[in-house]
């Protein structure tokens, strides 16, 4: 367990490391910054008239598709190390099963391609 | 109390505060975050029970790629947020209860838990001896050999996946020109162009 | 890995292998213009696996270190899933060109929400039942929301896939209670640990929240709400499949699990099950009384419905799962049936759900009215038509395990349910006179109504051997 922690020691670090900037970066407005509250500098503003509406508004449905089709391909890849990690081991059988796993997605990804769903018109 | 001890106490804190925090905060985009933080120190709490793959996979699936997702989702979307918890207060008690009650099981049958006298071996017969083998490559040699069906069966379901996304959201806009480069290429000037001899005084 | 445990699942393979081919078929091959070939040739070759799975023979073998296990129930499961599934997506292949619902991808998506439905009612392992359960619902959730224009179908497809996900949610947590007791994921292996001696809290717990998530898909009270709506929100075609295949396949994995796994502790979940059959027929039966909607009506219908299967299984003997498997295929001949007539009715071109529309349908069209009229007295289990046969099974099922009372409150609810079937056989044959529905059908939906109201009928016989199959099966099952 140890040793296990030892071989993460850096990454601690690096964690206390960003922490600690972000808390000094926080205390150091709250310390240091000239402080002149005032609600006016809260509200919306737009060319000198109030807020019309939110800033919300309907959004392309294009960009989520694109976004699920990269976590796909995401979780495609993560298949992949244990794999690669593991390829000495596992033998004709194991490395099979990876082109087949791989020949499906590209299945889709002809059908995605085909389709234009990686056009953006 | 041990380093190891003190650490996993930090990230289970964190989790849980993550948690609660992305519940309760006002803001969704702050909910997001804090469920950021969440996702990080449960991975935090995977590399302590040794499991770094998994770690890494929260980190780069669930945060690099999920987490944004939400973000984009919650900052993008025209949902009203305020309205949608008011109708959640509506509803807390029962859910309050519902989560009284699961935590109350969880905490009997962890309570007494027992395994079975079998358990233990079961166990080993599948896994290779982690003080042997490091666990990702532990994971290696068991998915894409042992569990081949299973494995092929996610990639089923990841074809699926896409198949859905691009059948439910993929509109063709037949409206719009797209740029087509051989087409405009070939285009020949005989038929695109004509010379019109304009008379003085009548016009086309 | 040897090819021996590539033969067992070579069905399943076949399907998955000829959806992938299609796909690119279709895609490459002019969209949505090649999609009846691609609904005619999936169901073509739905039917030839059903038949050879179906003739395929006798015995059991497991493959992938009995991760999976290919045995006379799981045939039996299989062919009944592949057939309706088939039958389903022929007789709605002419409502969804009317309506503009016809995508290449509907035939191949059905494709693979069926290949996980034969995952899942021959899953001997709980990773495995999980993923054929994921493989079969993720397909579902998308086939809900395929009138993605309008709003109902979207929001279908979203509560079916929030309330899954849930669902899932609550079975993963009780597959990983049960592994922390039992160290295995393996049916064989926890059937093992199981029965020694008094049962542990954790395995309880894990016991129940499967049950659970497993009753969220088939659709029994308390776990029911999403049914009606998604029923009614789906694009109808999507409705009558939802109806049959999937309700045959959540069935057969509720019963693998508890049999494979579980059948060591049946006292511990008979309870439970015969709990949820009472409550669901009594919910199904009364809360469709209200109903003018006809497919929010056989959403309550098929909730009913499930109560009475579950009754089958919570009798929890061999009788008891024949009753549950004779209860299904005869459920889901008659939905295939009523699912056909109901694609077929219309007003001017636009599909209507109202069940006030049906009035003096008889005067239009008498024969597709007969055959209606026999479908739904069969739906209410009237004597001497075969679904009453079907309840029969299940009730002699109950009272021999000692379930007496359960069967007597079956046969009170299936008395309060008739009431809005032959609800709707009146308004056909004696209701006002008043703006009426036309039917319009494909001759394949014609031939689906006719054939299952004939089934309805002639079944009675000797039930077309189902009985001395669904025996068969049953004994593979329960040992």
């Amino acid at each position: 367990m140890e040793e296990l922690l030892r071989e993460y020691l850096p990454i601690v670090i690096f964690l206390g490391i960003a922490t600690a900037l972000g808390v000094v970066l926080i205390l150091a407005a709250v310390v240091l910054a000239v402080r002149n509250p005032d609600p006016e500098k809260l509200s919306a503003y737009e060319c000198g008239f109030n807020a019309f509406d939110d800033a919300r508004m309907k959004f392309d449905a294009r960009f989520y598709l694109v976004a699920i089709l990269f976590i796909i391909f995401d979780l495609e890849i993560a298949f992949l190390f244990p794999w690669a990690v593991a390829f000495k081991d596992v033998g004709p059988v194991g490395f099979w099963s990876m082109m087949v796993f791989l020949a499906v997605l590209t299945v889709g990804f002809a059908y995605e391609w085909k389709k234009g769903a990686l056009e953006w018109d | 109390m041990s380093v190891a001890d003190f650490a996993f106490y930090v990230f289970a804190v964190t989790t849980l505060a993550g948690g609660l925090f992305t519940v309760v905060s006002r803001n969704p985009v702050h909910s997001v975050l804090w469920l950021i933080l969440a996702f990080i120190s449960a991975a935090g709490l995977f590399i302590l029970l040794g499991a770094e793959f998994v770690a890494m996979l929260l980190v780069i699936v669930y945060v690099g790629a999920v987490a944004v997702l939400f973000l984009f989702v919650v900052m993008m979307l025209d949902v009203d947020f305020a309205e949608l918890k008011g109708e959640m207060v509506q509803y807390m008690p029962l859910g309050l209860l519902i989560g009284v009650i699961i935590l109350l099981e969880l905490g009997m049958a962890i309570g007494v838990w027992q395994f079975a006298d079998l358990a233990p071996e079961l166990r080993q017969a599948v896994a290779p001896d982690p003080q042997e083998v490091q666990n990702t490559a532990a994971l290696g040699r068991l998915i894409y050999d042992d569990y081949i069906l299973l494995f092929q069966l996610a990639g089923l379901v990841l074809l699926v996946a896409m198949i859905g996304a691009i059948v439910l959201t993929l509109r063709h806009r037949p409206y719009i020109k797209r740029q087509d480069v051989l087409a405009q290429m070939y285009r020949d000037p005989a038929k695109a162009l004509e010379l019109k001899d304009v008379k003085p005084g009548q016009g086309l | 890995m040897t090819s021996a445990d590539f033969t067992l699942v070579l069905p399943e393979v076949i399907l998955a292998v000829f959806a992938m081919g299609a796909l690119l078929f279709g895609v490459y091959g002019g969209k949505d213009k090649t999609a009846p070939i691609l609904t005619w040739t999936t169901a073509g070759l739905m039917v030839a696996l059903g038949a050879w799975i179906g003739l395929s023979g006798e015995g059991s073998g497991s493959a992938f270190g009995g991760m999976i296990v290919n045995d006379g129930f799981a045939r039996f499961a299989k062919v009944t899933v592949l057939l309706s599934a088939a039958a389903v997506i022929l007789m709605s292949e002419s409502y969804m060109e009317r309506h503009g619902l016809l995508r290449f991808e509907y035939p191949l998506i059905i494709a693979l929400a069926t290949v996980g439905m034969m995952v899942m009612v021959s899953a001997a392992d709980l990773m495995t039942l999980y993923m054929g359960l994921e493989l079969q619902s993720l397909s579902l959730y998308v086939v809900a929301s395929l009138r993605r224009d309008s709003v109902k179908s979207t929001e279908a497809g979203l509560k079916y896939f929030v309330l899954g996900a849930l669902s899932s949610g609550l079975l993963l947590y009780g597959a990983s209670l049960v592994y922390g007791f039992a160290g295995t994921t393996l049916f064989a292996g926890i059937i093992e640990v199981a029965g020694e001696g008094e049962i542990s809290l954790g395995l309880l717990f894990g016991l129940v929240f499967l049950i659970t998530g497993l009753a969220f898909k088939v659709s029994a009270v308390p776990f029911h709400m999403w049914t009606p709506d998604v029923y009614e929100g789906s694009p109808t075609p999507v409705t009558a499949f939802f109806a049959a295949a999937p309700k045959m396949a959540a069935m057969g994995l509720l019963a693998r699990v508890l049999f494979d796994a579980f059948g060591g502790v049946s006292a511990e979940w008979s309870q439970v099950l015969a709990l949820l059959s009472l409550v669901s027929m009594f919910l199904g039966a009364i809360a469709a009384i209200g109903q003018r909607n006809i497919k929010r009506l056989m959403a309550y219908s098929s909730i009913a419905h499930m109560g009475f299967a579950l009754m089958g299984l919570a009798a929890g003997t061999v009788a008891g799962v024949q009753a549950m498997l004779i209860y299904m295929v005869i459920y889901v001949t008659m939905n295939v049936g009523t699912f056909a007539f109901i694609l077929s009715m219309e007003r001017d071109g636009q599909p209507v759900t109202d069940i006030d529309s049906l009035r003096q349908f008889s005067k239009t069209e008498p024969l597709k009215a007969l055959a209606v009229l026999v479908l739904m007295f069969s739906l209410a289990g009237v004597p001497p038509l075969v679904s009453f046969f079907g309840k029969f099974y299940v009730l002699t099922a109950a009272v021999d395990a000692g379930l007496a009372w359960l069967a007597i409150a079956g046969v009170i609810a299936s008395v309060i349910g008739a009431f809005y079937y032959l609800r709707i056989v009146y308004f056909m044959y004696f209701g006002d006179e008043g703006e009426g529905v036309q039917s319009a059908m494909s001759p394949v939906a014609w031939v689906c109504l006719m054939a299952s109201a004939g089934i309805m009928v002639l079944g009675v016989i000797n039930l077309f051997g189902v009985g001395g199959a669904a025996m068969a099966a049953a004994s593979a099952l329960v040992n």
